[in-house]
């Protein structure tokens, strides 16, 4: 089995901060596993699996040039995971409605409580300044029925909820 | 029968395009039964094409008579399948017996209308749905060399059409 170090980089978003880092990475003969890229108001978080070959200090002066260039955060920690596992999401909750204080707290909350397990989670907030709407979408796995789920959430009466099975062919 | 070994990727063969079939007899005949055996030792696979198994002859079989409540035509042999027609568009999960441990979402069209010969050279057509809908419109991208890598799309991104279609 291979080792791995999982690296974040949190910062302003910019055009060709994962073109760099990686690119340092490579030149240096690092292997990278899985990687994640998310944007956010403005900001820019990545999570690359770095395999271990360097030791963390040597890593993280490799970095050093592009933590400086982009104004970066640096973290580096040594992981136990390995390449392929993903738990598979079995559930999708989707809700939407007028924006407000509390939503996610609530629908996780309730999901949390029938032993829900968040596996991916995203919301936006769209229409006008005047009236906001939220939506919020969650993948997750669960091992109660979907009925039991609805009727969890069945107390948020000015959303709408919509609690669908994920499933997959294989084809 | 026989139980045919499945290619997977990076197999570059299953990058290549399979031809239509024009002779129905014995060889064909005994390559459907070897598909149609190879799909039911295959854990929870719901449709299969020749060029899966090397053999790059237009031929797909589908069967998506598991799954609960949806509407289906049961085990069909579609030979020479050819899409006339598509309606509406939705995003699901896929994944394929040549891509092992992947799963991923892939936008397809809710409805279509197909052509297809049976295994004796017959033409039917199909009105087909949901699963069994892109169940063939995956099969038939095999025949045309490609793989639902080739058509993965952001979860992201189906939230924004949701918000936007
Ligand atoms: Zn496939």
């Amino acid at each position: 089995m291979k080792h791995w170090y999982m690296l974040t980089l949190v910062g302003k978003d910019q055009p060709n901060i994962v073109a760099h880092t990686t690119r340092l990475l490579y030149q240096a003969g690092c292997r990278l596993g899985e990687a994640n890229m998310n944007r956010l108001g403005g900001s820019f978080t990545v999570m690359l699996m770095v395999e271990k070959t360097l030791p963390k200090t040597a890593l993280k002066a490799l970095l050093q040039p592009v933590v400086e260039r982009f104004n970066l955060s640096l973290h580096v920690v040594v992981i136990e995971g390995d390449l392929h596992q993903h738990q598979i999401p079995n559930i999708c909750v989707r809700v939407h409605g007028a924006d407000r204080a509390g939503i996610v707290a609530q629908v996780t909350s309730a999901l949390a409580q029938k032993g829900f397990n968040i596996l991916e989670l995203c919301s936006d907030v769209g229409g006008s300044q005047e009236q906001p709407f939220y939506i919020l979408q969650i993948e997750g796995v669960a091992t109660a029925p979907l009925e039991e789920l609805q009727q969890a959430l069945a107390d948020l009466r000015d959303v709408q909820v919509e609690i669908s099975a994920i499933d997959a062919c294989i084809m | 029968m026989a139980v045919l070994p499945i290619l997977t990727y990076p197999d570059p063969r299953l990058q290549r395009v399979a031809e239509p079939v024009i002779d129905f007899g014995q060889n064909f005949q005994t390559l459907v039964d070897d598909l149609l055996a190879t799909l039911r030792v295959s854990a929870h696979g719901v449709g299969m094409a020749a060029t899966q198994v090397g053999v790059l002859q237009r031929l797909v079989i589908v069967d998506v008579s598991s799954k609960a409540n949806i509407k289906h035509h049961g085990l069909q042999v579609l030979v020479n399948p050819e899409i006339l027609d598509w309606q509406g568009f939705a995003s699901g999960r896929e994944g394929c017996l040549s891509v092992p441990d992947y799963i991923g979402t892939v936008i397809r069209a809710k409805k279509i209308q197909l052509k297809a010969q049976d295994r004796h050279g017959q033409w039917r057509e199909y009105a087909m749905e949901g699963y069994e809908a892109r169940a063939v419109q995956h099969e038939i991208d095999h025949l045309d060399g490609k793989l639902f890598l080739d058509r993965l799309v952001s979860k992201k991104r189906d939230l924004m059409l949701r918000q936007f279609i």
